[in-house]
C-alpha cells in the first residue's frame, strides 16, 4: 500500500474518507463489488443509482451498521474500521437516513437527547438546538412535540440532531423523497453552508436535476460495482441516468387523450375517522376519474393517502355508501370483492405484505386478487392449472424476470414483484384501476414499463388513478393532477395547464391562496 | 464473536423441512437415555419398553390406533385452525363435551335403541364439541379476547362439568355409587374393525378426517384463504377474504372433530361415561399438530408416534417402575426439539469466529 506521503503532495490534505475495494455479499447477492470512493472536504458528492444498485448498502458500512467482507477504508489518510454507529458518531461521521427514527409523543429536545451519546442537560442542549438551527436556518422550536411537525420538520430534527455532533463527513439518503420542491430548496441552502465550512456531504438520491444543481462530484454505481465518477454540472440528466441505467433511456410516449368519457368513480364528501390519534383522516373528500384518463393525486406521504386508499378499495367501509360510487353504483358499504365484482383493480403502496404474500409462489399470488374477476374458482375449488397459466400469461405479458410460475414472490427483485402486481390487475381488464406508489423502489427499467402499461390502460378505455409522492412520475402520467393535504383534496387541473411548483406550494399547504408578490411561501391551512 | 453464528440461508430449505422432525426425534431419544441414566434406570432397556415393546404384538399395534385415532381426529382440526393463525388450545374440552353429549344421547336412548342411536351419537358428539369451540369464537370475534386463553380455561369448565354428570344425572343407579354411567348396549358402541385388537370404526373417521383435511387445505379456496390469512393478514384483507368467516370455520371444525373424538372414545374403547376419559389427548393431539408441520399425512405419522409414546409410557411404568410423568416428559420433549430445530430451516450453522474487518 503507498504510504501517505507518496501519494499525496506534503501540503495538500488527505481526503476526508476513502474507500477502495469494499465488497459485501448477502446470499443470493453481491451488493457491492470491489467499490472505490474518494471524498474531499468541502465536497457535495452525489452517490447515484438505480434502486437495488448498492448505495444504501454501501453507506451503511461507511456509519458502521454493517461491516464490509474485504477492502479498506481510511478516513482523513489513516486506514480504519468502523465498528458500530456509536463509532461513526466518535470519527466524525453523521447521517440522516430516509426513515426517522423519531418519537412522535416527545419533544424535539427530548428526541434529540435520546439520539446523542452525551447529552447533558436538557435546557442546555434545548439552547445549543436552537444556535445551531439558526445557524443553518434550519427553523426549529426545540419544546414542540413531533407529531405536530410536517416531514420536512421532522427531517430538520434529524439534521440538527446531527450537526450537533459537529460532522466532518454527513450523509444523506434520498433527503428529498419526502419533501416538497420548495422544501428542498430549502434544505441544499443548508448543505450549501455546511459544505462552505469544511463539512463533506456525501448525498444520495436519484433525482438527477437536483444532483446537477447541488452536486459538485458524483459517484454513479450500477448492480454493486462503481460505472463511473463525473461533475454532475457538466453532464445532462438524460446522460447521467444512461450512465445509472448503463442503456438507451426511454420516455413513454403519450398519445394524446380523446374526450374522456363517464365518470368511473365517483368520490363525493368523503370524510373518515380513526381511533389512531395519528392517522390522518380524510375531510369532505370529492372528486371523480373518467373512463380513458389517468388523475394523479400528488401529496407527501402521511396526508391521508393510506385513508384515501383503503376507502377506496374497501379495506375500509365507509357508513355513507353513496361517498364512493364505482360505475354508477354506490359501494361505500361493499368489500374489496364485491367492488372488484363492479370492475375495480387495486395496487396497495406495499409490495410485499399486502398485494403479495412473499412466501407463496407466483401463481398462488396470481390468484390473490384473480379468482374475483378470472375463471380460477369453481364450486368452491381452486383450478391450479387456470391460476398457473394466469401467472405464466402476466409473466410474459409483463417481462417478469423470476424463475417461473412457482417463484416465491419475496424471490423477485422490487421492479419485477411490481410488475407481477400490476400486470396481474391490468390483465383483469378493469374499468377503474387505483394505483398508489407506482414505481417506488423500482428500477428505471421496470419504471418505464409500469408508466407504459397505465398509459395504455387508460387509453384502452379505463379510469385510472394514481397516488403518487413522486411529482416527476405524476407529471409523466397524470392528465389531470390535484394534491392531498391534511386529509383535505384540492380542486384537479389539467397537468398541462400547471407547473412543479405550483403543484409543490399545494403539497405544503396552500389552498385557494396564491404566493404574494415575490412567491414567498405563507402557511395557509 | 462467538464461535457459533446463525446465518441466515438466503432461501427456506426445503429439506430441513422433512429434517427437522426426524432430528427432534433423535434428540428426544438421546435426552431420554440420559434421563433414564441419570434416574438409575437401564437406558437401553427403558427405551426398548418404549418403542419397541409395543409394537411386536398384534395386540400391541390395535392399541397404537386406538390411542392414535382421538390424537388424528383433533389434529387434523387443530392444524387447519393453525393455519389460520387460530389457536384452539381447547381440544380437551371440546373432546369432553363430544364424550357428554355422546354419551347422554346413548343413555337417554338406554333400552331403546336401534341402528339409527350410534349416528345420532356421532352428530351429537360433533354439535357437543363445536358448541364448545362456538364460545372462543364469538369472546374473539366481539370482544377480541384471546382464544389461546378462553379455550384453555373452558377445558377446566368442562372436565368439572363431566365430573358432576358422572357423580350425578348420568350415574349408573345399579353401580355401587361409582362415578360411572351404565355400559352402554350394543347399539351405543363402535363396533369392532380388527378382530383381536380394540380398533373401533373410530380409526376410519381418523382417516377420512385426514383425507378430507388434506382436500380442504390443498385444494379448496376456503384452504387458500386460511393459507393467506395466517400468512399475511394484510393481504387477506386486500384480497377481500372474509376474517370472521374463517375464524368460525376453523374453530367449529376443530370443535366437531374432538367432539367425535370424545364420542368415540366413551362409545369405543371406554364403554361408558366416566370421570376421565381422556389422558390429556386434546393437548397432545397440539403436539401432533406441529410435529405433523400442520398436514393431514404428517399428522396420521405423527399420531402413531405420540400414541406410541402413551402406550410405551404405560409399559415402562408396568415393567421398569417407571414414573407415571415420564409420558409427558417425552412429548414436551419432542416439542420443544421440533421447535428448537426449525431454526435450522432459515438459518445455517456456520462455526469459527466471524472475519476481522480489516
Amino acid at each position: 500500500m503507498p504510504s501517505h506521503a507518496e501519494t499525496f503532495p506534503p501540503d495538500a490534505s488527505p481526503p476526508r474518507l476513502e474507500l477502495r475495494g469494499i465488497t459485501k455479499r448477502f446470499p443470493g447477492c453481491l451488493a457491492n463489488d470491489h467499490v472505490d470512493l474518494v471524498l474531499q472536504p468541502g465536497e457535495i458528492h452525489a452517490l447515484l443509482g438505480e434502486n437495488g444498485a448498492g448505495k444504501s448498502t454501501l453507506v451503511k458500512m461507511i456509519y458502521g451498521v454493517l461491516h464490509p467482507d474485504s477492502g479498506t477504508m481510511l478516513w482523513q489518510g489513516v486506514e480504519t474500521n468502523v465498528p458500530d454507529p456509536a463509532g461513526a458518531r466518535r470519527l466524525g461521521i453523521g447521517m440522516v437516513f430516509q426513515h426517522f427514527s423519531l418519537f412522535d409523543t416527545l419533544t424535539v429536545t427530548e428526541n434529540i437527547a435520546l439520539g446523542l451519546d452525551d447529552a447533558g442537560r436538557m435546557d442546555e442542549l434545548a439552547d445549543r438546538i436552537r444556535s445551531v438551527s439558526e445557524r443553518y436556518g434550519l427553523a426549529l422550536d426545540p419544546e414542540r412535540h413531533v407529531f405536530h411537525l410536517s416531514v420536512g420538520e421532522r427531517q430538520r430534527v434529524e439534521i440538527v440532531r446531527c450537526l450537533l455532533q459537529d460532522p466532518k463527513l454527513l450523509i444523506m439518503d434520498e433527503p428529498t423523497s419526502v419533501l416538497t420542491p420548495q422544501e428542498a430548496a430549502k434544505l441544499f441552502e443548508t448543505l450549501r453552508v455546511l459544505a462552505a465550512e469544511g463539512c463533506t456531504i456525501l448525498y444520495i438520491s436519484h433525482k438527477l436535476e437536483e444532483i446537477r444543481a447541488l452536486c459538485s462530484r458524483a459517484t454513479v454505481l450500477r448492480a454493486g460495482k462503481v460505472v463511473g465518477a463525473t461533475d454532475p454540472r457538466q453532464e445532462t440528466a438524460r446522460s447521467l441516468a444512461e450512465m445509472m441505467m448503463g442503456a438507451e433511456l426511454s420516455t413513454p410516449e403519450r398519445p394524446p387523450q380523446g374526450a374522456a368519457g363517464a365518470a368511473r368513480l365517483s368520490v363525493r364528501h368523503l370524510s373518515t375517522t380513526s381511533d389512531n390519534p395519528f392517522a390522518t383522516n380524510l375531510k369532505d373528500v370529492s372528486f371523480e376519474v373518467r373512463a380513458g384518463e389517468i388523475l394523479g393525486i400528488a401529496g407527501v406521504a402521511g396526508n391521508g393517502q393510506a385513508e384515501l386508499m383503503a376507502a377506496l378499495s374497501g379495506e375500509m367501509l365507509i357508513a355513507d355508501a353513496d361517498a364512493v360510487v364505482i360505475e354508477g353504483t354506490s359501494a361505500g358499504h361493499l368489500g374489496p370483492r364485491a367492488r372488484r365484482a363492479l370492475g375495480l383493480a387495486f395496487v396497495p403502496e406495499e409490495r410485499l405484505g399486502r398485494g403479495a404474500v412473499p412466501e407463496l409462489s407466483l401463481s398462488e399470488n396470481a390468484l390473490l386478487s384473480g379468482y374475483a374477476r378470472e375463471p380460477l374458482v369453481r364450486g368452491g375449488m381452486v383450478h391450479f392449472g387456470r391460476a398457473r397459466a394466469y401467472a405464466e400469461t402476466i409473466i410474459r405479458g409483463f417481462n417478469v424476470v423470476a424463475h417461473g410460475h412457482r417463484a416465491e414472490a419475496r424471490s423477485l427483485s422490487g421492479g419485477n414483484l411490481q410488475k407481477f402486481i400490476i400486470g396481474r390487475e391490468i390483465l383483469q381488464k378493469p374499468k377503474l384501476l387505483v394505483v398508489g406508489q407506482p414505481t417506488w423502489g423500482v428500477d428505471a427499467g421496470a419504471a418505464a414499463a409500469i408508466h407504459k402499461a397505465l398509459i395504455g390502460l387508460a387509453r384502452s378505455g379505463a379510469a385510472v388513478l394514481v397516488i403518487s409522492q413522486d411529482l416527476d412520475e405524476l407529471f409523466v402520467l397524470s392528465d389531470r393532477i390535484s394534491v392531498l393535504f391534511h386529509g383535505r383534496l384540492s380542486d384537479s387541473r389539467p397537468t398541462h395547464e400547471t407547473t412543479v411548483e405550483r403543484i409543490g406550494l399545494l403539497m405544503g399547504g396552500l389552498f385557494g391562496t396564491p404566493p404574494d408578490e415575490d412567491g414567498e411561501i405563507t402557511r395557509a391551512v | 464473536m462467538s464461535f457459533i453464528r446463525l446465518e441466515p440461508r438466503g432461501q427456506a430449505s426445503k429439506t430441513m423441512v422433512y429434517v427437522t422432525p426426524l432430528l427432534a426425534v433423535a434428540l428426544t431419544l438421546l435426552s431420554g437415555f440420559i434421563l433414564f441414566l441419570a434416574m438409575g434406570f437401564d437406558p437401553v432397556r427403558a427405551l426398548h419398553a418404549f418403542f419397541i415393546a409395543p409394537l411386536t404384538s398384534v395386540r400391541g399395534l390395535g392399541e397404537l390406533v386406538v390411542k392414535a385415532t382421538p390424537l388424528v381426529l383433533c389434529a387434523v382440526g387443530l392444524a387447519i385452525g393453525f393455519r389460520a393463525n387460530v389457536w384452539n388450545i381447547g381440544a380437551e374440552g371440546q373432546l369432553t363435551l363430544g364424550a357428554i353429549t355422546g354419551g347422554g344421547l346413548a343413555l337417554a336412548f338406554y333400552g331403546e335403541g336401534g341402528w339409527w342411536l350410534l349416528p345420532l351419537m356421532v352428530i351429537g358428539g360433533a354439535v357437543g364439541g363445536a358448541v364448545w369451540a362456538a364460545v372462543p369464537a364469538f369472546l374473539r370475534l366481539r370482544f377480541n379476547a384471546s382464544e389461546i386463553l378462553t379455550s384453555l380455561m373452558l377445558n377446566y369448565v368442562a372436565l368439572l362439568l363431566l365430573n358432576y354428570l358422572v357423580h350425578g344425572p348420568y350415574r349408573d343407579p345399579d353401580g355401587f355409587a361409582f362415578p360411572e354411567s351404565r355400559l352402554f348396549e350394543a347399539d351405543a358402541v363402535l363396533p369392532i374393525l380388527w378382530t383381536g385388537t380394540r380398533v373401533h370404526l373410530g380409526a376410519l373417521f381418523a382417516l377420512f378426517a385426514v383425507a378430507g383435511g388434506w382436500l380442504l387445505i390443498a385444494r379448496t379456496f376456503i384452504g387458500f384463504q386460511i393459507k393467506v390469512i395466517g400468512l399475511t393478514p394484510a393481504a387477506a384483507g386486500y384480497a377481500g377474504f372474509d376474517q370472521k368467516r374463517i375464524v368460525w370455520l376453523a374453530l367449529l371444525l376443530s370443535g366437531a372433530l374432538a367432539g367425535i373424538a370424545g364420542m368415540g372414545e366413551v362409545a369405543g374403547p371406554i364403554g361408558q361415561v366416566t370421570a376421565s376419559i381422556s389422558p390429556g389427548y386434546g393437548y397432545t393431539a397440539i403436539i401432533v399438530a406441529f410435529l405433523g408441520r400442520l398436514h393431514p399425512v404428517g399428522i396420521l405419522l405423527a399420531a402413531l408416534l405420540m400414541a406410541l409414546s402413551f402406550i410405551g409410557g404405560e409399559a415402562a411404568q408396568i415393567a421398569m417402575g417407571l414414573p407415571k410423568a415420564i409420558t409427558g416428559v417425552f412429548q414436551g420433549m419432542l416439542l420443544f426439539f421440533l421447535l428448537a430445530s426449525d431454526v435450522l430451516i432459515r438459518y445455517r450453522v456456520r462455526f469459527g469466529a466471524r472475519r476481522a474487518v480489516a
